[in-house]
């Protein structure tokens, strides 16, 4: 299997800067795959996919029996990206999870971004994930937005831009650390001789990040990380994470409040905890604050909260910046906080709430993304070049409706990278999701989860609308020399992993 | 330790334990209806009856025939005994425990899970020949017990995991001898049959115990093979052995001297196992094996019940025990 018949199509290709001319860090990979025997790709594909399979990485298929479990397709070939403008996302990032977590602690207090004139108030009240219980507190170290990822994106003449932040509870990160792990086993040649950036500290820095957060001076504190149970679509990520970390993983039904601290019910009674890691939504937290109906929270929780008895990653609120009409407006924010342009720009965006933008939208629909502003993992969006005209039609009604809840973009034409289709590599759109954690200081994790649209010429990525995933290696081969290295005789070298 | 922890911790061993057991019940009577010209038929009735699930499967099936009572046993969604319904609630229980245990014991009891719902895709092999695939699932369920007490922690959850294999493990040691019982000894006196040797033999091999048998009594004697089964201190399959691991298991939870208690799952399982200790295979024979079997098998689901109520949170003894057979 090689490149010889491979079409980069008129797009960015995350490879090659034009065909059979590899891009600065990817000539080893490039040319490891194009050494192997006829079927030796297809033959570590196959056992990759069995060691997920074996791993019970895996989802059940709805509508099929219960022997119908597949795994997240995973695609072997990585995507690779230069340490040099690694530097420049990671930079980036941090400018920007920044100057979110500063206007997030403003929101909740004086609100001096509204009074300024930067962000009108009446789109902070209507942010579903402002969360008035929140107004007035204060976090430990005024940190809010503990654990994030923005979703990155290349047009077509390479340029990186913001799609999305995720503040809330980002998921992804145990796929990088498991895909990480199979890589090693897979191409440990290539792998030793790339100098690739590790990603297995990630659950070292999270503890760190933990224990930063820590209210009281239990020594060690008691950290937990709250899941809504086994039927949760990301409980593999959160039972993975409780696993590397040693942390208890614990379900709302685990946890009680009790003399105002938060205790979990142990085989000897009540313990109290210190530190709650949450992938429980901000309305399901505390069924007396927020949602009365959930049994996934903990009654009496934002008080014990509120009273500084546990910690909560992130904090509670956090939704308010990470609603995309305020994603409209992180220039700005990044603007007004930090006296800083933005490093990574924002996609251009169409706020169907100003009038004029509504008109624009509704009248280029065929040529739009639009997006519901609360909605995350694919859903409720239109792809105008992939839709139809009576699909187009409807989303218009659903637009003119509530214009607050819906935001536009052009269409970009996503980078692409090659995929193994059969015995074939093929181009596929690609973003990427970088995780950054917010303790003592900022940390990005070098690298993050390459996802793919595997269906021909899709442009959507969500592991719930067909997508599949890549490691993604950060490389620094200026460190190491590429030419000396014999690959042939490099295949029993022993990873690390 | 989390309730909900122990209590899936428990619960995963002892649905692999059970699931292995029924592989055993399988076996053992495949072999004895090889070894049985004739009757065939209901030699299989007696197999749903030692399961105490007979009203279940007649609902279910039309006839104890050997297609329909495999079935059953292995590979019936609908039966929550089945050995595909007990391995799919072990592989739920350990998801639910994943981070701690071990992956290796996680990645077992996955593939453990994988294997019986391939063979459930082709169950006219083992109609005709089951004992291989029995045998696999027997040696998968005690590879499972090694990796668990080679990866994890002898701690609390550890223990708790060996509550349940024990506990389960003297049950179905207890129902193994009654399959004995239903299928040709309604009496004691009833003994000496050409096949008898033969049977008493394949009950034996069922508990993995025949050549421990053979050192330590020689010949076969229905009343030494109920005594070995019942009463062996060194035997790991039987019932008292099994008894005396769990209580020490439940005494290393609360760091209760040996002899004493401090709650009621530990009163009712030392109580259990003073009354073995001090009584006799004669004594059991007097009374009926069948009705100690009975009584044994209560007494262990009052434990399992107390388990619940003092461990894992359930609200009192009087609530249903969703999962208890």
């Amino acid at each position: 299997m090689n490149f010889a018949h491979y079409d980069m199509g008129p797009f960015y290709d995350e490879m090659f800067a034009a065909p059979g001319e590899a891009r600065a860090g990817t000539g080893l990979l490039y040319r490891k795959i194009e050494s192997l025997p006829p079927g030796e790709l297809e033959r570590r594909q196959g056992a990759a996919e069995k060691a997920l399979f074996d791993m019970g990485i895996t989802f059940n298929v709805y509508g099929h029996s219960e022997a119908t479990e597949k795994i997240w397709p995973f695609d072997l070939v990585p995507r690779i990206v230069h340490v040099d403008e690694w530097q420049h996302v990671e930079t980036g990032l941090k400018q920007r999870i920044q100057a979110l977590n500063l206007f997030i602690d403003d929101i909740y207090h004086d609100q001096k971004i509204v009074k300024d004139g930067v962000v009108p108030r009446e789109l902070i009240t209507t942010a579903e994930g402002f969360l008035e219980p929140c107004v007035g507190l204060s976090p430990p170290r005024g940190v809010w937005c503990h654990i994030s990822g923005s979703d990155l994106v290349r047009d077509q003449d390479g340029r990186l831009f913001v799609l999305e932040d995720n503040l809330r509870c980002p998921s992804g990160v145990s796929y990088v650390i498991a895909n990480r792990r199979l890589m090693k086993r897979t191409f440990p040649e290539v792998f030793a001789a790339s100098n690739v950036q590790p990603v297995e500290l990630y659950p070292a820095r999270l503890l760190d990040m933990l224990y930063a957060i820590a209210p009281s001076k239990n020594e060690p504190p008691l950290l937990t990380l709250l899941t809504p149970g086994v039927y949760n679509s990301a409980y593999f990520e959160h039972s993975f994470l409780a696993h590397e970390t040693g942390i208890e993983l614990v379900e709302g039904r685990d946890l009680v409040v009790q003399d105002g601290d938060v205790c979990m019910r142990t085989t000897k009674g009540l313990q109290k905890i210190d530190v709650i890691y949450r992938r429980l939504n901000d309305d399901f937290l505390d069924p007396q604050v927020f949602r009365p109906d959930s049994l996934l929270g903990v009654p009496g929780l934002m008080a014990a909260y509120r009273a500084g008895r546990v910690a909560i990653a992130n904090a509670p609120g956090t939704g308010v910046a990470d609603d995309k009409v305020i994603y409209a407006f992180v220039e700005a924010i990044i603007k007004y906080y930090l006296d800083q342009e933005a490093i990574i720009p924002n996609v251009p965006t169409y706020l169907c709430w100003r009038p004029q933008d509504l008109t624009y939208v509704l009248e280029n629909l065929p040529r739009l993304v639009v997006k519901a502003a609360n909605e995350s993992g694919g859903y409720g969006m239109l792809v105008g070049p992939a839709a139809t005209r009576a699909e187009c039609d409807a989303f218009a009604t659903k637009i003119k409706a509530a214009p607050r809840n819906f935001i536009a973009q052009p269409t970009l034409s996503l980078s692409r990278a090659p995929v193994i289709v059969d015995d074939l590599f093929e181009g596929r759109h690609v973003d990427l999701r970088p995780f950054i954690l917010y303790g003592e200081d900022i940390f990005v994790l070098p690298g993050g989860l390459t996802r793919v649209a595997l269906k021909k010429g899709s442009l959507v990525v969500n592991s719930s609308q067909g997508g599949g995933s890549k490691d993604t290696w950060v490389v620094n081969p200026a460190d190491r020399p590429e030419t000396p290295i014999q690959m042939e005789n490099m295949d029993h070298v022993k990873s690390s992993c | 330790m989390l309730s909900r922890v122990a209590d899936a911790l428990y619960w995963m061993t002892r649905y692999l334990e059970r699931a292995e057991n029924i592989s055993r019940f399988i076996d053992v009577n495949w072999h004895l209806t090889l070894d049985q010209p004739g009757g065939e038929c209901q030699d299989w009735g007696a197999m749903v009856r030692i399961t105490g699930d007979t009203a279940l499967f007649l609902e279910r099936y039309d006839g104890f025939d050997r297609q329909s009572v495999i079935t059953f046993l292995m590979f019936d969604s609908a039966y929550p005994h089945s050995i595909l319904s007990c391995l799919r609630a072990a592989r739920e229980n350990a998801r639910s425990v994943r981070e701690i245990i071990s992956n290796d014991l996680w990645e077992q009891v996955n593939d453990f899970y994988h294997l019986v719902v391939d063979g459930s895709r082709r169950p006219e092999v083992l109609y005709i020949n089951p004992h291989e695939f029995c045998q696999q699932i027997r040696l998968r369920g005690m590879m499972l017990g090694g990796i668990s007490n080679e990866t994890m922690n002898h701690g609390e959850g550890w223990h708790f995991s060996r509550v349940g294999r024990f506990l389960e493990r003297a049950d179905k040691t207890s129902r193994i001898l009654d399959v004995k019982y239903f299928i040709l000894l309604p009496d004691i006196s009833f003994v000496g049959t050409a096949y008898d040797d033969v049977q008493w033999g394949a009950l034996l091999r069922a508990t993995s115990g025949l050549n421990a048998y053979r050192q330590r009594h020689g010949r076969i004697f229905p009343a030494n093979v109920a005594d070995f089964l019942v009463f062996d201190r060194d035997f790991p399959r039987s019932i008292l052995f099994s008894l005396n691991a769990a209580l020490s298991s439940l005494s290393s939870i609360s760091g209760t001297p040996p002899g004493t208690f401090r709650n009621r799952a530990e009163q009712r399982l030392g109580k259990l196992c003073a009354e073995l200790t001090y009584t006799d295979i004669a004594t059991v024979f007097d009374d009926g094996l069948h009705e100690f079997c009975d009584r044994l098998q209560m007494d262990i689901n009052g434990i399992s019940d107390a388990m619940g109520t003092v461990f894992f949170g359930y609200p009192s003894e009087a609530s249903p025990t969703a999962q208890e057979q």
